[in-house]
This record gives structure tokens, C-alpha cells and sequence, in this order.
């Protein structure tokens, strides 16, 4: 420690012990548990549009396709931050008063972010999803037909389940980048790990520890 | 509740003069981010790349662990770093702008490094042997013959990466530097009209980000017959 001072030229106390003492680990640990409950929410409603979306993206039929492209489009390309904040700040306004009502008494940032955060990666796993479908060779598709299902038969029995086998590897990275943005929620207020790391910097002023720990953890 | 155009048309230039490009009093500027970023990290990407594929371990570990460290945690994360360890370390407050910069090159710099490493991986081992037998030293070989065909290959990743960089950008506006995002705050925050406000500037970035990647895939059109890979 003594050496990391002198290298940077500044004096800083490094008080270790503080990440243990009495409320920190607490919000360490809340910040965790709202994380992955704010991750877990929003991958089911994610890989669901995203499913939707992205085997809409397939079909032979026009107008689905365009829908789904708009979809898939406009909310990928748009910033996570700006969703989130109009999620949160925009959006309620449009609702009629009693629906905001009922948000703001059960928790509207997490409502906020979990909107958020499944329609942005919902539109991105369309991508994934889309790709692992195109990537299946169309006589599948024929044969479901020409056995008889339906259209919607045949997807849902047939290619889904393949294109889902074969995605996981981009199915895992989009995962973990959503795991990643949950940090973002914190702008809006929802407590998770990176909020929780930022309360014990600004209540200790020790932003090493603090930040160092919250780093551990993303990594872990 | 009717839709109020007043407020964008009214705002509208601080937002885009200030906030996309970054002329104006506060300094930051989305684009006056994203592009000196992207250079930069660019620059950092080669020597990762380059370290990551090196064959002497005291280069090629630490490059390994810096790629990973970066690519496992959020920008959040790296930009909250920067924000409280730069001022400490320089030992005066530094401006948003510059902070949010370091971060960025930092962080980018490892996801440009791996798409590098890609890159040159996807030249032919034959050329490296080729070039060997000609007698050219590492340097001429990876100047001369090597990365000019990797940065071909790599073009347009690089291209989908800085459209992620430029979404990106609107991570700076947490640490307070006047990018589009935080135009949109501050504008929403006066004229309390936050809903036509984040539309706006949704509809912006998407309006760049959408051409670039149609842009994007033009090159790759426009390449692609001239492969020879």
C-alpha cells in the first residue's frame, strides 16, 4: 500500500476493515439480491419478446415481418440509459392516474428498469434468436408444411427448439451484457450493486474499497 | 394529455448543438466523445491485439487479464473509476469531458483489441510463413503485409463497435458531462415535459446509430467481391 501511494504521489488511507463493518455488507449484499432479481425478471421477459420477435422476423408473412423489424430496430438501436430514463420519467405520464397510482406504491423504478431492460435486450436476443433461426436450413420448414402442421405449428414445435440449441453461445454473451446493464438501473434509483457500492463511497469517502469490491463481484 | 411539439422545436437546438455535437458553455458533446474515443481506442486496441497474440508471456498475460477484467465488468463500473481515481491521482479536479474519455478509451480498447486479435487471425497463416521466407523482420511483416488485411477483414466489426461506443456515450451523462442524454435531463428537468424530451433524443440516436449501420452493411457489400479470402 505504501508503494501504491508513492507511485500515484498522494496519501490515501486505505481502510480495508470498512467493507466489513456494520451496514456495509448488508447493502453489499442487497445490492447483490436486487441485482440478480432485476437480472433474473428481465431475461424471462427479454428471451420471451425476444423469441417472439425474432421468429416474427422469419416468418413469410409481410406485415409480421415489418412489425418486428420496427421492434427490433428502434429499440436496439437507442441507448439502454435514455430507455431507461424514459421508462421512468416519461412513460408513467402517458398511463391514466390510477395505474400510476398503483406503480408508484409497488416499486415503480423496478417496474422502470424491468421494462426497460427486457424490451431493449428483448430486442436484441431477436437478433440472436433471428440468426440461429435463419441458420436452419429452410427444408425444415418445408417438411413441417408438407407434414401438415402450421405455420405457427411448425415454428413453435420445430424450429424454435432447434434455433434455441444453437444459439447458446450468443444466448450467453447477450445474458451476461444483460447482467452487465442492470448497473444502469441504478440511475433510476433501483438499489442494486452498483448503487449499493456508490452508498458505501459516499458514506466512508473510501471509494478504493468500495469500488473494488463491487468490481470483485461483477467479476465473480 | 396532448403531445407537445413545442417544447422539442424549442429545444432542439440546445440539445442538438450542445448535447449531439458539443458546441456550446458546458463543454461535452456526444460526438466530441464518441470520435476522438473511437480513434484512440483504436490505437490501444492494436497494441492489446497485438500483446494478446504475443508469444512471450510477461506481454501476453497481462494483456489476457486487462481484456478480461474490462470485457467482465460494466462501463458504469470503469467510468466510476476513472471519475474518483483521476482527480486523486493528478491531484486537481479534471472536467467531466476528459474522465468520461479515459474511461471510454480504456474500456473500448479492450473489446477493439479482441475484434483486432480476430482480425489478424483471420490472415492466412501462409502470409506469415511467406513473409518469414522473404526475410522480412515481425514489424515488416505485421505492418506491411498483415494488418492492412486484418483492419479489411476487421471493418466492419469495428464499425458495429462504434455504434455500441456511441450508445455508449449517454453512460458519460452520469458522471454529469453534457452529452445528448443529459441535455435531455437538464431540458426535461426546466420544462417538465420528460416524455416528448427522451422521445426526442430516442429518436436521434436512432436516426445515427440506424445509418450507421446501414452503412455498415454497405461496406461489407461494397468489400465483399473484392476479397480474396
Amino acid at each position: 500500500m505504501p508503494i501504491l501511494a508513492a507511485f500515484f504521489g498522494f496519501t490515501y488511507e486505505f481502510r480495508w476493515p470498512i467493507l466489513w463493518a456494520a451496514p456495509h455488507p448488508t447493502w453489499l449484499i442487497d445490492g447483490i439480491l436486487t441485482t440478480l432479481r432485476l437480472s433474473v425478471l428481465s431475461w424471462v421477459f427479454a428471451v420471451i419478446l425476444g423469441i417472439i420477435f425474432g421468429a416474427l422476423r422469419t416468418v413469410p408473412y409481410r406485415p409480421l415481418r415489418a412489425v418486428a423489424t420496427v421492434y427490433v430496430e428502434f429499440f436496439r438501436n437507442v441507448p439502454l440509459l435514455v430507455w431507461l430514463f424514459f421508462w421512468y420519467f416519461g412513460a408513467p405520464e402517458v398511463f391514466p392516474e390510477f395505474v400510476r397510482q398503483w406503480f408508484i406504491r409497488h416499486g415503480i423504478e423496478m417496474w422502470s428498469a424491468i421494462a426497460a431492460i427486457s424490451f431493449y435486450h428483448g430486442a436484441r436476443f431477436a437478433e440472436v434468436i433471428r440468426a440461429g433461426i435463419q441458420s436452419i436450413p429452410k427444408t425444415q420448414l418445408e417438411a413441417g408444411i408438407a407434414s401438415g402442421l402450421s405455420v405457427g405449428q411448425t415454428y413453435r414445435l420445430i424450429i424454435i427448439p432447434i434455433a434455441l440449441r444453437l444459439i447458446v453461445p450468443p444466448a450467453t454473451n447477450e445474458s451476461l451484457n444483460l447482467l452487465k446493464n442492470t448497473s444502469l438501473a441504478m440511475t433510476i434509483g433501483v438499489a442494486e450493486l452498483t448503487f449499493a457500492t456508490r452508498q458505501i463511497e459516499t458514506y466512508t469517502a473510501k471509494a478504493i474499497e468500495a469500488f473494488t469490491a463491487g468490481t470483485l463481484i461483477y467479476l465473480v | 394529455m396532448s403531445f407537445d411539439w413545442a417544447v422539442i422545436l424549442g429545444n432542439a437546438k440546445f440539445l442538438l448543438l450542445q448535447g449531439l455535437i458539443g458546441i456550446g458553455a458546458y463543454g461535452g458533446g456526444t460526438l466530441r466523445l464518441a470520435i476522438p474515443a473511437i480513434l484512440l481506442g483504436f490505437c490501444v486496441g492494436i497494441v492489446l491485439g497485438l500483446a494478446r497474440l504475443a508469444s512471450r508471456p510477461w506481454i501476453h498475460y497481462p494483456a489476457v487479464i486487462y481484456i478480461e477484467v474490462m470485457r467482465g465488468i460494466p462501463l458504469v463500473m470503469v467510468i466510476f473509476w476513472f471519475w474518483f481515481l483521476v482527480p486523486v491521482m493528478i491531484g486537481r479536479a479534471v472536467p467531466e469531458y476528459w474522465v468520461a474519455l479515459t474511461a471510454f478509451v480504456i474500456f473500448e480498447g479492450a473489446y477493439i483489441g479482441e475484434i483486432i486479435r480476430a482480425g489478424i487471425q483471420s490472415v492466412p497463416k501462409g502470409q506469415n510463413d511467406a513473409a518469414t521466407a522473404s526475410g522480412l523482420s515481425y514489424v515488416q511483416t505485421m505492418w506491411s503485409i498483415i494488418l492492412p488485411q486484418a483492419i479489411r477483414n476487421m471493418i466492419p466489426s469495428l464499425v458495429t463497435q462504434f455504434i455500441v461506443l456511441f450508445k455508449d456515450t449517454s453512460l458519460a451523462s452520469i458522471i454529469g458531462m453534457m452529452d445528448l442524454t443529459k441535455a435531455a435531463q437538464t431540458v426535461s428537468e426546466r420544462d417538465i415535459r420528460p416524455f416528448e424530451m427522451y422521445l426526442f433524443i430516442a429518436v436521434v440516436y436512432w436516426v445515427f446509430t440506424y445509418s450507421m449501420s446501414r452503412f455498415s452493411r454497405w461496406l461489407e457489400v461494397r468489400m465483399s467481391p473484392e476479397r480474396s479470402t
